[in-house]
């Protein structure tokens, strides 16, 4: 027929084009976050009750790391210092002689944490969106939040005593360990139900939130038993934070982050394969059982851990991973560092904003976040009208 | 390749859904799966895909149990397409359709791959909607590129559980005008569940109706799908139509008195 060939005629953007344009789009969205979060993160170490330059705040970080490089090397490996003492160019010290101890000591430390936070959460929403197939599922719907938060506050209120004495454990350590099992333990009763004859989409968040309750009235009940030293540390988790930020802190966390991270993405492609329902995994050949428990597994530790020094901090989980989805599609390979960024930047620029808007006074992170993630969620419903959102 | 069923059951719980189901199949064959609503056709897909594992007996490829075969190995063996189907909102049709590359991509996607995924659209007369996303596609559309995934699967053994329930006239026949040239052209075997009778009569080699889990008859379609057959099992009086086109099928009423 003529129209036929007519219609032959045009080209038709094939499987390869279309491949190709869409990671092309893909890692330029990767790398405009991580730009973002990058400059965010310089723009945050400068601004707050001393106000810094951008020049005496990138001085200050150089600077600093330039001397303590200095300084290991001349401690430990003597022969490679001398090599490092002849490069002809330094790092001069900031104009302003605080920025430093400003810089270094209290803003990034809480800036890297703001960042791991909101990668973990991030990361552990859209790994178990896709696991449940579920786009309301993050670590906040499912009580992971109020759970990992009682572990943590149940931490601070017994010690680490006689149990963390007999695992070795540090204060910080037993905290994070602590929210870990509880954040676990939400995360099996969440399973368990989800596994159960005759159980809905929605009978599953239904049991999560419910879960999140449970923990959240131990934790006020905590609150309650306990004296007013530790009662002050407890109203952190409670409200959610980043107060709790210390270079002990980041380096607990940072290899953790990395570790969870690699461990998920390698999980890509069979979690892409989940979208298409657990009957056609199986058929090709994906242990879906196992998926599922060693995915939420990782993804429970990887927020867990964060949460730990955070206390609850809602939305991010079910904020970033769906920006990106309608960004840039379904393909887990690029969603989960694209979600991992964007909640990075999302908790980091929050937070900032927090800590800033009502200077000296600091509010808690979770209103500019609520405010924000609650009307993105009423977004979602008004688009989710007609069209189903999965 | 020689697909045999020995012996399947499968139970749920305490109630036997499939009870001792035998057949077997070769190259370039298609059985067809008839029977009424919860007569046991997507139970015994589900097992052969091995969604589900079988209560008793076997089932043998090329004199192997599937059991003692590797999953990923098995996968590229063996294609499915469930009744009911997921996806979601932000995959694109030819993402959906890579799916059925899983175990082939290790990460990052070759040219060939690609390539494989294009063909599988184009023999399905898809290749202009790559770039759509799923829900912008009708129902049918839709079937389609779950029919395209298990194409770009290239297993030896298709198995297709209501393959055209959401497509209209013309593309029921299309695609199984499709699967009949494929079946042929590959040498592949293909087993499909049906419910329209005629789907059935037309492209399938050997019929097995089932009822209540169990086989009501097994053999060349004109054998097994007869009017005294289909009312046993159906509970519904029809008749053959012959004419220069074929013999038809024509259900007319539900069965009266007894």
């Amino acid at each position: 027929m003529p129209q036929n060939n007519q219609q032959d005629a045009v080209p038709i953007a094939t499987v390869h084009f279309l491949y190709k344009e869409g990671s092309t789009k893909r890692i330029a969205l990767i790398i405009g976050l991580l730009l973002l979060v990058i400059t965010s993160a310089i723009l945050s170490a400068g601004i707050g009750t001393v106000s810094l330059s951008p020049e005496d705040t990138i001085l200050a970080i150089g600077h600093s790391c330039a001397v303590s490089i200095q300084k290991s090397l001349h401690g430990y490996v003597p022969v490679i210092a001398g090599w490092y003492d002849a490069i002809p160019f330094t790092i001069p010290a900031p104009e302003n002689p605080q920025a430093e101890l400003i810089v270094v000591g209290f803003r990034l430390p809480r800036i890297f944490l703001a960042i791991l936070t909101g990668m973990s959460l991030a990361i552990a929403g859209a790994v178990m969106q896709g696991l449940l197939r579920n786009p309301l599922v993050s670590p906040f719907t499912l009580g992971l939040s109020s759970a990992a938060s009682f572990g943590a506050a149940l931490a601070i209120v017994i010690g680490p005593g006689i149990i963390g004495a007999w695992l070795f454990l540090s204060y910080d350590m037993f905290i994070v360990v602590m929210a870990f099992v509880f954040g676990w333990l939400s995360m099996l009763l969440v399973y368990g139900i989800s596994r159960s004859r005759g159980t809905t989409q929605s009978t599953l968040i239904l049991a999560g939130v419910v879960i999140g309750y449970i923990f959240t009235a131990g934790v006020m009940s905590l609150k309650y038993i306990t004296n007013n030293e530790k009662l002050r540390e407890l109203i952190v988790w409670l409200m959610g934070g980043m107060w709790g930020a210390s270079w002990n802190a980041v380096l607990l966390l940072l290899p953790l982050c990395i570790i969870s991270f690699i461990l998920l993405e390698r999980k890509a492609w069979d979690l892409n394969a989940l979208s298409a329902g657990d009957d056609v995994a199986k058929n090709l050949g994906i242990n879906v059982e196992r998926l599922r428990l060693y995915g939420l597994m990782i993804s429970t530790f990887a927020a867990s851990c964060c949460i730990a020094f955070t206390g609850v901090i809602g939305f991010i989980g079910l904020m970033g991973p769906h920006i990106c989805r309608m960004i840039i599609g379904n393909d887990y390979r690029y969603l989960i560092p694209c979600s991992a960024l964007m909640g990075a930047a999302i908790l980091l620029i929050s937070d900032t904003a927090a800590r800033t808007v009502m200077s000296p006074v600091e509010i808690p992170v979770g209103i500019i976040m609520y405010a924000t993630g609650g009307v993105f969620f009423l977004f979602l419903i008004l688009r989710a009208r007609g069209r189903g959102l999965y | 390749m020689e697909i045999v069923i020995d012996n399947l059951c499968k139970d749920y719980g305490e109630k036997r859904v499939l009870d001792a189901c035998s057949f077997s199949l070769g190259n370039g064959e298609i059985v067809a799966l008839v029977g009424p609503n919860g007569s046991g056709k997507s139970t015994l897909i589900k097992t052969i895909a091995g969604v589900h594992n079988p209560s008793e007996g076997r089932i043998g490829i090329d004199g192997k149990n599937i059991r003692d075969i590797d999953p990923v190995d098995l996968a590229k063996m063996i294609g499915y397409v469930p009744q009911h189907f997921t996806y979601t909102l932000y995959s694109t049709v030819f993402e959906t359709v890579l799916l059925g590359r899983r175990q082939h991509i290790k990460w990052s996607v070759s040219d060939e791959e690609l390539s494989r995924v294009q063909q599988a659209l184009d023999a399905l007369e898809m290749g202009h909607m790559a770039g759509k996303y799923m829900d912008q596609l009708s129902g049918g559309e839709r079937q389609k590129v779950f029919i395209a995934r298990a194409l770009a699967q290239d297993p030896q053994l298709f198995l297709f559980d209501e393959p055209t329930s959401a497509l209209d006239v013309r593309y029921q026949i299309e695609v199984m005008e499709t699967m009949r040239a494929i079946t042929w052209e590959r040498g592949v075997s293909m087993i499909i569940a049906v419910h329209d009778l005629n789907l059935a009569y037309r492209y399938a080699d050997t019929v097995l109706l089932l009822n209540n889990g169990k086989t009501i008859g097994y053999g060349k379609p004109a054998d097994i799908l007869t009017p005294g057959c289909i009312s046993t099992v159906y509970g519904v009086d029809s008749f053959i139509v012959e004419n220069d086109y074929g013999k038809f099928i024509v259900p007319f009423r539900v069965k009266t008195g007894n």
